[in-house]
């Protein structure tokens, strides 16, 4: 059902001064050189829709990712209030580290996984109400007020990046709404991207740790740092039989 | 259906009918002095985003608009966000507590409960604002503890740990 | 044509109210079960982030596959003119359109938020098979509805072919559509392979045919009808024909899979080491399903006993959920390949074959909708005329005889 608006709706124009203060201590810090630890893309207008000029994406540097560190994990947990309710077999997980070995010669590799935010995403696909979709600037999202909790695009998924949340939930967390009987997963720190954050909380996390492993950016920006690193060391796709091409790529593997 | 033949006996159910209602309007009556009262105007002109009594009758058609728009385009305007009308609504009490969309002293809860309207919205979303949600949630808090305590919250009884 | 006499039952026993107060009863008690569910969150059941569909996906996916295939013998009457099975014809309607709202009040149910199931019927994702799903089964439903109807009112007679070719295509679609939800899953090992659909095709002939014989055999016996021989060993050889095709399927899926090193490692685990799914398959799926029921249908004396028709019927069923719950759920429990050849361990299950046990919720939803299925054949019998009075050697062959030379 939609409901039409009869009245014009003039909003008021809190959120635009909003942005031209941000705007401006964004180009102050541009400014002074040497200041700018990673990549500072102006945050966008408030109220100007997310466009296919950018595509974010991050890059997994598994070379210096630790085995025993999981601070990535923890900052996702804390940034969206995902609880460990003591059921691993039901918690929600959006983030994960895995560990890789080779049998042939032992060898392990540490890894963050998470949502891969696919260009072609099959979660997208299967998912009847078209609740999973992709925003145009590649970010893969559940809308939660058409999820009907069917969970096919947790069989579809060839990453197992999804969770389902299988109980009521209190105290969620005004920028991350989750709820029983919908499906979730990594959103890549939406909020913080809409912000201009221009960075996720477990990438933070990880640099704070001094590991470096997980770098934020926008793809289709050849000046961007992790545009930079993919042209330069190059980066793999994991299951990149699939064709999926993924937002996420890794380094070392 | 013989008992409708009889006016005598239309007229006893809707006297009781109306008896029912009374605890009602006298609950609404109570409750609406104690929901605490919105931060702050809007702005100069308005006291909500919009004229109260549009939004009385109509919020839900903002708020409906807004989430596709803020889902979907990213766009983040706060005029008619649901964090934003939970940030200004939901202010402490005297005790400095806030109220939870359970309690019906929540703004939305007060209103809702009254019109027998549901809504699913806090299922998902934050029903306090952040400040308010930040401190009842301890992240020291043992995990069999805080599980308890959510089902203690929806009266769901004793959880068999896994 | 028009020489069967068709009647409904006599609902006014006290047997017909015991049975259909139980199966009302055992419905309701499903729904309860599926509302706690709902209440206290899926943790409640025994599925979690690994086995993302349960023991309710077993049962509805077996009653919508059995509903396309119960339909099977209004198709061979109305659609390959073999006028023997047309007495037949409008049961097997019914059965079909009973046992997939029954699927489909399972499927529903166990959805994380069923309360918003309008959300499904307004808002279609185009590429997902699951939303063609939606209205193959919706519209399976309205087809057979009508098909029915030009069955039962004489001067609709005579599109009686055209709506069964439709019906008959209409259902060919929607296993086809059912196989591919999981056909079309390219992520996961034991899925992504186009035989999945005719898999799913030849199974709901036979689980549709398996249902069929026992509800036909129950609701004769308990009305005091005939039922001859004749009928019920043209059933029964049908049905056999029916589970050797799903051996060839499954044989054909195996071979293709232990060809490709790729799949050795679900391959094993379904045949060999896979504990409770290794089991079910040769045990449950190719013993008790195929080999046991071939023996009684094809292999004298027992072929030739009612008893044994029955029991076959009761082992395909028995065997065709134990197939589904291995292909569901075993296929969900062997770990999700990420990195080809190497050992994966996580906090997340990584690596590790996922453990389920059903919980006393799913299995009560699933049992609650196969009963429903029943209920709404109980009363649909007893309503309308949907049963020929008499399905006597005599009574068909005078059936037969006068349609021939018409």
């Amino acid at each position: 059902m939609r409901y039409k608006l009869d009245l014009d709706i003039e909003e008021v124009n809190t959120d635009r001064r909003d942005f031209l203060r941000r705007a401006a201590t964004v180009g102050g810090l541009a400014i002074a050189p040497g200041v700018i630890l990673y990549q500072t893309g102006a945050a966008k207008p408030a109220d100007q829709a997310v466009s296919s000029q950018q595509r974010w994406g991050m890059l997994v540097n598994t070379n210096v990712c630790q085995e025993d560190c999981d601070a990535c994990v923890t900052a996702c947990n804390e940034e969206h209030g995902l609880w460990d309710l003591g059921r691993p077999e039901t918690d929600a997980q959006w983030i994960r580290k895995l560990n890789v070995k080779d049998k042939q010669t032992g060898h392990v590799t540490s890894l963050p996984m998470m949502c891969q935010h696919c260009e072609n995403p099959p979660c997208v696909d299967v998912c009847p109400t078209g609740a999973s979709f992709r925003r145009e600037d590649g970010i893969v999202l559940v809308d939660k007020h058409t999820c009907i909790g069917c969970r096919y695009c947790m069989l579809a998924c060839p990453y197992k990046a999804r969770s389902f949340v299988h109980e009521p939930l209190q105290d969620q967390l005004p920028h991350s709404p989750r709820g029983k009987g919908c499906v979730e997963s990594c959103t890549l720190c939406v909020h913080k991207v809409d912000r201009g954050d221009n960075n996720t909380a477990c990438a933070e996390a990880c640099a704070k740790d001094g590991h470096q492993a997980l770098l934020f950016g926008d793809l289709n920006d050849p000046s961007s740092e992790i545009s930079k690193q993919l042209k330069q060391h190059g980066g793999t796709q994991i299951r990149a039989d699939l064709g999926l091409n993924t937002g996420v790529r890794y380094q070392g593997i | 259906m013989r008992i409708l033949k009889s006016k005598w006996h239309i007229l006893v159910c809707l006297i009781i009918t109306l008896i029912a209602y009374v605890p009602m309007f006298n609950a609404f009556a109570e409750s609406s002095a104690d929901i605490p009262k919105p931060k702050s105007n809007y702005s100069d002109e308005t006291r909500c985003v919009e004229p109260v009594a549009i939004m009385r009758k109509q919020h839900f058609v903002y708020l409906l608009e807004h989430r596709d728009k803020t889902v979907i385009e990213g766009i983040r305007t706060t005029q008619y966000s649901l964090n934003a009308c939970i940030d200004c609504h939901i202010t402490p009490n005297a005790e400095g507590e806030f109220a939870r969309y359970s309690d019906d002293t929540h703004f939305c809860a007060s209103c809702h409960q009254f019109t027998a309207v549901n809504i699913d919205c806090f299922q998902c979303h934050a029903d306090r604002p952040e400040e308010a949600i930040r401190k009842t949630r301890n992240p020291n808090t043992t995990v069999t503890a805080h599980t308890q305590e959510i089902h203690e919250y929806l009266q769901l009884g004793e959880t068999q740990p896994h | 044509m028009e020489t069967t006499r068709f009647s409904s039952i006599d609902a006014n026993s006290l047997q017909y109210w015991i049975l259909l107060g139980g199966l009302a009863l055992a419905t309701l008690v499903g729904v309860l079960a599926a509302h706690h569910m709902d209440l206290e969150g899926h943790h409640i059941s025994g599925m979690s982030n690994q086995i993302v569909w349960g023991f309710p996906h077993v049962a509805a996916i077996f009653l919508i596959i059995a509903a396309s295939g119960a339909l099977n013998v209004a198709s061979i009457s109305s659609v390959f003119g073999k006028t023997d099975y047309k007495p037949l014809a409008r049961m097997s309607g019914l059965l079909a359109i009973a046992l997939l709202v029954g699927g489909l009040a399972i499927l529903v149910l166990d959805l994380g938020r069923p309360d918003l199931l309008i959300v499904a019927m307004t808002k279609y994702n185009f590429k997902s098979i699951f939303a063609w799903n939606i209205f193959l089964y919706t519209g399976f439903i309205v087809i057979t509805v009508i098909y029915l109807w030009m069955m039962m009112e004489r001067k609709m007679n005579k599109f009686i072919k055209v709506t069964g070719f439709a019906a008959f295509l209409w259902r060919l679609i929607l296993t086809t559509g059912t196989g591919s939800i999981f056909g079309f899953l390219v992520a996961r090992q034991a899925y992504d392979a186009a035989i999945m659909a005719p898999l799913f095709v030849i199974m709901s002939f036979a689980f549709g045919m398996a249902t069929f014989i026992l509800v036909l055999m129950a609701s004769y016996k308990w009305t005091h009808r005939t039922l001859g021989d004749v009928m019920l060993s043209k059933l029964k050889n049908l049905l056999g024909i029916f589970v050797a095709a799903i051996l060839y399927f499954v044989l054909a899926y195996h071979l293709a899979n232990l060809y490709a090193t790729e799949h050795h490692g679900i391959e094993r685990f379904i045949l060999l080491d896979g504990g409770i799914y290794t089991f079910l398959f040769w045990a449950g799926h190719i013993v008790i399903g195929c080999l046991v029921p071939l023996a009684l249908v094809f292999i004298k004396p027992m072929s030739q006993s009612r008893g044994m028709t029955m029991l076959a019927a009761g082992l395909v069923i028995m065997g065709g959920i134990a197939q589904l719950y291995v292909i569901i759920i075993g296929g969900q429990a062997y770990p999700l390949v990420l990195f080809p050849g190497m050992e994966e361990s996580s906090s997340f299950f990584d690596g590790v074959v996922a453990e389920y046990t059903p919980s006393i919720f799913e299995l009560l939803l699933g049992f609650g909708g196969i009963c429903l299925a029943l209920a709404i054949v109980t009363v649909g019998i007893a309503i309308l005329e949907f049963l020929p009075e008499s399905l006597s050697d005599k009574a068909l062959s005078l059936d037969s005889a006068r349609s021939n030379s018409i």
